[in-house]
């Protein structure tokens, strides 16, 4: 074993900011669609608004660090692999057996992860972000582009509850996934102080993607 | 890993303490304080009237007052024998009906109905004297009212049923001498008092407005702004602006509360994006704020005599609930209107009209969401039921004021036929004397008793789940009442299949724990060891 460091200080500080931010903002929304009352209407459209924008500033600089240090390549998905990845979490790791991609400071994102963080990143955020946009600002854009109606609204909240949904989802998910490493606790260390256990015999050519 | 934490934790609170930073709290509103400031400055007349020689002199008639006003005055009375003031009708464009003529001498409404037949006791709110009849001298430069509107005094009053002159007891070399600018009282005289008493039409302009507190109206507030109705409703060449659309048709001429406060009054620009908000919606929470107002007014129940007299019940306010002459009343205080879709016009029963659709809506007006320009307003809708002939499918302009028992009029002899028959003969159209009642309905409007800022409505009255004020405006999306169902069902759906895939692969990852404790514990930890 050897530790090495796997998450870049400002990959520690986007992922717990942006983790604060989303919850926020998935607390804030659901209060603005109605599901329940926590701050009161104004106050929750008024944050939800400021953590957006909060939100779209961590965003231009994760994607400038993704693409001036490489870190985008981490994304690129895989098919190799992933049906071991799904046999191990519904199977494999109940029997105690050991990850069947180990991670290393190339890889550092397992066959899995790469696919549904990808889905994220290209899928979900984008809705989101667009159609969040468009709630924002759908009353300007109509009065200067005329390309939006107001009448437009319901489409706009439909996507954005949509992506909103499958958002919180992840969130359920990759939470509780955390808790599926070496120990229950390894994965959030390693996002915590960055540095990680890693077996050395496993580095290897192959999975260096 | 104690740095870290530290980092971690320093991150998501400067993230959150951002949040709080950047979301900012409203200041002081100088524009608001810059009209308050102009408008404090009350305008002095130019001319004292009480030093004019010529009007000290003891007028025999009240035409005689107009006669000196026009001495000076040369060409004023001809803008107001121009104005819908003066000839209670104006022409303009009507969707459905192109140009048309409108105004007390052709419309109807669901309070005393009309002013057909009954010229003589309605004409105490025309600014003329003697319309005694539909045959009134509308060219008659004299017979102008000039001091309805301009006594300083307090003294001028129109007598009853007495087609518009003055009654009896004013002073008129008094008044001649202390007009002035119109004061609140002044157009209160009529537009407080229509419908027959305080409060009975509008429901936000009343008696009480002449000395309330800001909790009432913040504009007219004694203690507040202390402005007269004519800050707002200046006139050009005596043509007033504003519109009211229970005798008004086109979107021209109106005041907004734009007018002064711009289209962006709120340091908050969400607040100024609700441009299909009417001001009036979120800052009039409630009408009828001191006096109660009439909602409705049954016609079908007048009538009935005690004794062959007429008779009247009084509630604990002292407001009549039932009149023999006019029916049965529901009266209310504190009144949460009612929200519609308005674009500036509206259409018009007007004397002749057929219906077929019941209740039948005499003053509808016209707007929806999809329509750019119309905005969200609050109403009165003032509800009741009036006389209808089967037969012809018209409603029915009845006689009502009479001076004497025997001449037809209803508020006499009690009898609905011969009232009709005389009322519809004069207007000059038929009456079978096969007639029902119907219910009615009229939009009023609010757009007065202004509250202060902070009662005025929250977010939540309207974005909310359930029970909003705008709960049953339909036809467009609105944020926090609204939701598509199949995204929030499927949504929902996703969400807790995660959660329970969760929860049942964590009880699996519990149980082969605790069997594999169980069985051999050693051999567990030379495994785990590396």
């Amino acid at each position: 074993m050897r530790r090495v460091l796997v998450y870049k200080r400002f990959e520690r500080f986007w992922h717990w900011s942006q983790a604060a931010l989303v919850i926020f903002m998935a607390v804030t929304g659901f209060e603005i669609h109605g599901s329940y009352s926590l701050f009161g209407f104004e106050k929750a459209v008024s944050f939800h608004r400021t953590a957006a924008h909060l939100l779209l500033g961590l965003i231009a600089f994760a994607v400038f660090w993704h693409f001036t240090t490489d870190g985008w390549r981490h994304y690129i998905p895989t098919t190799r692999n992933i049906m071991a990845q799904i046999k191990f979490y519904m199977v494999g790791m109940f029997r105690g057996e050991s990850h069947p991609v180990a991670r290393t400071e190339l890889s550092k994102l397992n066959p899995l992860q790469r696919l549904v963080y990808l889905g994220l990143k290209i899928i979900i955020i984008p809705i989101l972000v667009i159609s969040g946009l468009l709630y924002m600002y759908y009353a300007d854009l109509e009065n200067a582009v005329k390309i939006i109606r107001t009448t437009d609204l319901e489409l706009i909240a439909l996507w954005h509850t949509a992506g909103a949904f499958l958002m919180v989802s992840f969130l359920v998910v990759h939470v509780y996934m955390t808790t599926t490493g070496r120990t229950s606790l390894s994965n959030i260390k390693a996002m915590l102080n960055g540095h990680e256990e890693i077996e050395t015999e496993q580095i290897t050519e192959d999975q260096a993607t | 890993m104690n740095k870290n934490l530290v980092i971690t934790t320093v991150s998501v609170a400067a993230v959150l303490t951002l949040i709080v930073l950047l979301h900012k709290e409203e200041t002081y509103n100088v524009h608001l304080e810059k009209l308050k400031q102009e408008y404090a400055i009350k305008p002095t007349p130019s001319v004292d009237h009480s030093k004019l020689a010529l009007l000290r002199q003891d007028f025999e008639t009240p035409q005689d007052v107009t006669r000196a006003c026009i001495f000076c005055h040369t060409e004023r009375h001809k803008e107001i024998m121009g104005s819908s003031h003066w000839n209670w009708e104006r022409t303009g464009y009507i969707e459905g009906r192109g140009l048309a003529t409108i105004g007390k001498k052709n419309i109807i409404n669901n309070f005393c109905i009309g002013a057909g037949a009954n010229e003589q006791a309605c004409a105490k709110c025309h600014i003329g004297f003697g319309m005694t009849n539909d045959r009134f001298d509308f060219s008659n430069a004299a017979n102008v009212d000039c001091m309805v509107c301009h006594d300083n005094s307090e003294e001028y009053l129109k007598g009853s049923s007495m087609a518009g002159y003055p009654d009896r007891s004013v002073n008129l070399r008094n008044v001649a001498l202390s007009v002035g600018s119109p004061r609140k009282s002044n157009c209160g005289a009529c537009h407080f008092y229509g419908g027959g008493g305080n409060n009975v039409k509008h429901g936000d302009l009343e008696e009480s407005l002449l000395a309330c507190d800001r909790e009432v109206d913040v504009h007219m507030a004694a203690n507040g702004m202390d402005m007269s109705c004519v800050t707002c409703h200046s006139a050009e060449n005596h043509v007033m602006k504003g519109r009211l659309y229970s005798v008004s048709a086109d979107n021209k001429n109106r005041a907004f509360c734009e007018d002064c406060h711009t289209d962006s009054p709120h340091l908050d620009n969400l607040l100024n994006r609700h441009t299909r908000v009417a001001c009036q919606t979120c800052h009039i929470p409630h009408y009828a704020k001191v006096n109660a107002t009439k909602m409705e007014w049954k016609w079908s129940e007048a009538g009935r005599l005690e004794h062959g007299k007429p008779y009247s019940i009084e509630n604990e306010d002292g407001k009549h609930i039932y009149l023999s002459t006019k029916g049965e009343f529901l009266w209310e205080k504190n009144v949460i209107p009612d929200y519609i879709w308005f674009n500036g016009t509206a259409d018009h029963y007007l004397l002749g009209d057929t219906v077929g659709d019941f209740p039948v809506v005499i003053n509808p007006l016209n707007g929806s969401y999809d329509d750019k320009r119309s905005q969200i307003i609050p109403v009165k809708v003032h509800r009741g039921d009036q006389i209808y002939d089967r037969q012809t499918r018209m409603l029915v302009q009845p006689k009502l004021f009479g001076t004497q028992k025997g001449d037809s009029a209803f508020w006499q002899d009690f009898d609905w036929a011969l009232a009709s028959e005389a009322g519809m003969n004069r207007v000059g159209l038929p009456f079978s004397g096969d007639y029902k009642f119907v219910e009615t309905e009229m939009y009023w409007p609010v757009n007065h008793m202004v509250s202060p800022k902070d009662k005025s409505l929250d977010c939540a009255h309207c974005h909310v789940r359930e029970g909003g004020r705008l709960a049953g405006l339909g036809g467009f999306y609105l944020p926090g009442r609204d939701r598509n169902s199949t995204v929030d069902m499927v949504g929902k759906l996703i969400l807790y299949l995660s959660i329970i895939a969760v929860l049942i692969h964590t009880i699996i990852r519990i149980v082969v724990l605790v069997r594999e404790r169980k069985s051999v514990v050693a051999q567990d930890d030379s495994e785990r060891s590396p």
